[in-house]
């Protein structure tokens, strides 16, 4: 049998001892096992859409573990786990519900496997229970949100960011979480991997907060084609000592309030006081380690465009229509929104809009609100653009951010998304107003 | 202090929370007892069973166990159980939980698990009432039980739950009381050596909330009797009370026969090449 060395890649490479692998590069010693079976870890560039990006990043983040309930707009990710959790050697049940199916996946994480469920609207909602269990018994799941139109029923097939609140506040009792806001396809891959790196970091559930027109979309993209090293984190931020289920360390799970035994403290004020306060903490006091923006030319402007998710597309549109580019290679991982000729909105750009200085501030990493980014970014603009698919409510943390800005919210509601011309228009509403 | 005690229970989180009289303890007993005997004889070791429990009186049984404990949602507890079992296959899980946990809040989890036929142990307690909220119907309360819901006398007809399960499809079936202790330790290791979904209820007493409404009787000595009295050794047949309303106990359902979820699972993945 020949061993082909040269399949070991880079990555593999760095957690070997350098003696090993000199011995295997010389030929003198064989390669172990587990590295024969490892497929190395390369890229390819492929066509996917947002919700199979989502599944396909899930397995190789080491996910091996995905309970869902079918809900429109995400049961692309449901369906194609349901086949590639398994032949991935994970597990897959679908549930009799989405509470069943958040409740499942904390089971089995303290069981050993990483593990995800993803959703939408109603479902999410009747997770939020079991999302407080996962906060205050520091297990780290990740739940994926493809947001669709609300209240109730709502909307199942149209896109909106009304969730936002509910993916910081939803369940109740006070605690700290991680939420990302992806805006494109590949970021829908990429956010998915750092959700699970997340999660196990900090020992929070971390909600990938997508939408329908994300979730939906194709585009092309890289991906990794090979098997992760997955390592354990560098640092925990625990607050009680957590080791998995059947490893002899008697573990007690408990969803009162205790102490570094599981034993519970909810009847003792003082002690509950510190562990909520521990538990918010964990994320609050981070928030440098979590935070992640994307800023866009932002070095000379006079007005800021502050966009999450999928309306952080039609933002970069109209930053680059205001200022004349049209070299899509400056940002890579942003493409034109096409998406908008589908859905049959058609529009013409007569005014000319080059005088106006617009910049972009994308939010990935919507919760923990990143305010110190955030405030360096805009510090030289005086108009803050906050256009998002609700009635205006991630607006209201920019305007407490920034408060000395002329902070204007741009709701809005019915599913379409914001045209590129109609965030211009506003701007230069603004901006006239200042002249 | 007991051998059994010191080996099963962390005597740090000593005195539990149960009121006096409490059956809870007894079913505590029993279930350690289940565990040591299977681990004497080699068949299952205790490091390999793990448990997770609900809320309520019952759902606290576990806590105190030197085991790996889950103490979870309310009516969850089978959730969380399906997906630690399914990530660790060749594990035991044994579920605790009560009447309201089991059969109101989380009866939709009750049914699918036992459809399944998924291997875990469940020990529903049946106390016959909210017994930790203070004294509430709950879904087995007697007809014209006077509760603090039901305070003209409950019109609700009763659930039984071992005639649900059985019908769904759970393989392993069993009723026992307080009373019957050696023969609950008895039915918990069959539950948890049994490939399958095992179901054991357990009536217990709860003197302080079910004794004024339910027994008209505070006494749990004298509620313990009154479970002698009114219950039946089941020998076959439908499992259902008799002409004098005496209801049945013992080995209500068994079916070795019946296929497991995991096994199944395992079955249709090897039919695909997968395994």
């Amino acid at each position: 049998m020949v061993y082909n060395v040269n399949l070991l890649t880079r990555t593999q490479l760095q957690i070997q001892p350098n003696n090993y692998l000199k011995k295997v590069r010389q030929g003198t010693e064989v390669p172990r096992r587990e590295d024969m079976d490892k497929k190395p870890d390369s890229r390819s560039e492929v066509v996917l859409q947002g919700n199979e990006a989502c599944a396909r990043a899930a397995v190789y983040a080491g996910c091996r573990f995905f309970a869902g309930y079918p809900i429109t707009p995400s049961t692309e990710i449901i369906e194609l786990l349901s086949s590639e959790m398994q032949k991935a050697g994970g597990a897959f049940i679908q549930m009799e519900d989405e509470i069943g199916s958040a409740c499942a996946i904390i089971g089995a994480r303290w069981g050993g496997s990483r593990a995800m469920t993803a959703t939408s609207g109603p479902g999410y909602t009747l997770m939020q229970e079991a999302i407080g269990f996962a906060a205050v018994t520091e297990t780290p799941i990740v739940i994926v949100n493809v947001q669709r139109g609300g209240p109730s029923t709502g909307q199942p097939t149209l896109s909106s960011q009304q969730d936002i609140y509910q993916a910081r506040y939803g369940s109740h009792g006070d605690y700290g979480i991680i939420v990302l806001s992806p805006s494109s396809v590949q970021e829908m891959y990429d956010f998915t991997i750092k959700a699970f790196d997340l999660a196990e970091q900090f020992r929070t559930p971390v909600i990938l907060l997508a939408d329908e027109v994300v979730g939906h979309m194709r585009e092309k993209i890289t991906v990794h084609t090979g098997d992760r090293n997955i390592k354990r984190p560098k640092q925990r931020f625990a607050v009680s000592p957590s080791v998995d289920f059947f490893n002899g360390a008697n573990s007690l799970v408990e969803g009162q309030l205790h102490d570094d035994m599981g034993r519970r403290i909810g009847h003792l004020p003082n002690k509950s006081g510190e562990f909520i306060e521990k538990i918010n903490r964990k994320i609050s006091d981070n928030v440098g380690m979590i935070a992640d923006i994307t800023t866009y030319c932002m070095e000379d402007a006079d007005a800021a465009i502050v966009a999450y998710g999928s309306v952080a597309r039609p933002a970069l549109n109209a930053v680059k229509r205001a200022r004349g580019i049209k070299d899509d290679r400056i940002l890579p991982k942003f493409r034109v929104v096409r998406d908008l000729v589908k859905r049959g909105v058609k529009e013409t750009m007569k005014t000319d809009y080059s005088h106006l200085k617009v910049g972009l501030i994308k939010i990935n990493t919507v919760w923990p609100f990143p305010e110190d980014l955030l405030r360096q970014a805009a510090e030289n603009v005086h108009t803050v653009i906050v256009p998002e698919m609700n009635v205006g409510k991630y607006c209201r943390e920019v305007e407490r951010v920034l408060w000395d800005k002329n902070v204007v919210p741009m709701p809005k509601c019915g599913g379409n998304i914001h045209t590129p011309k109609e965030i211009l228009e506003k701007i230069l509403e603004e901006e006239g107003v200042d002249e | 202090m007991n051998k059994l005690y010191e080996k099963y229970i962390k005597t740090e989180s000593l005195p539990t929370l149960f009121c006096p009289g409490c059956g809870n303890g007894i079913i505590q007993y029993a279930a350690i007892g289940a565990f040591e005997k299977l681990d004497s004889s080699g068949e299952i070791p205790s490091s390999d069973i793990a448990c997770v429990s609900g809320i309520g009186c019952s759902s606290w049984i576990p806590c105190y166990f030197k085991l790996d404990v889950m103490h979870t949602m309310h009516g969850r507890a089978l959730a969380f159980a399906e997906g630690l079992k399914l990530s660790r296959p060749e594990k035991k899980i044994v579920v605790f939980t009560g009447d309201g946990d089991c059969l109101a809040i989380g009866g939709n989890h009750l049914l699918h698990a036992a459809a399944r036929n998924i291997d875990l142990t469940v020990v529903m307690v049946n106390n016959y009432i909210y017994g930790m909220t203070g004294g509430q119907k709950s879904p087995t309360t007697p007809k014209e039980a006077v509760t603090k819901t039901s305070p003209f006398g409950c019109i609700d007809e009763p659930i039984d739950g071992c005639r649900l399960v059985t019908s769904l499809g759970a393989s392993y079936v069993a009723r026992w009381t307080t009373a019957h202790p050696a023969q609950l330790e008895k039915a918990i290791a069959e539950g948890i050596s049994h490939r399958g979904f095992s179901f054991i209820e357990v009536l217990s007493q709860c003197p302080v909330q079910a004794g004024k409404s339910v027994y008209g009787e505070k006494d749990p000595s004298k509620i313990m009797e009154g479970y002698k009295k009114n219950t039946y050794l089941f020998r076959g047949g439908e499992a259902k009370p008799d002409k004098d309303g005496r209801i049945p106990i013992g080995l209500l359902h068994r079916d070795d026969e019946a296929e497991e979820y995991l096994d199944k699972v395992e079955k249709k993945l090897k039919s695909q090449g997968l395994r």
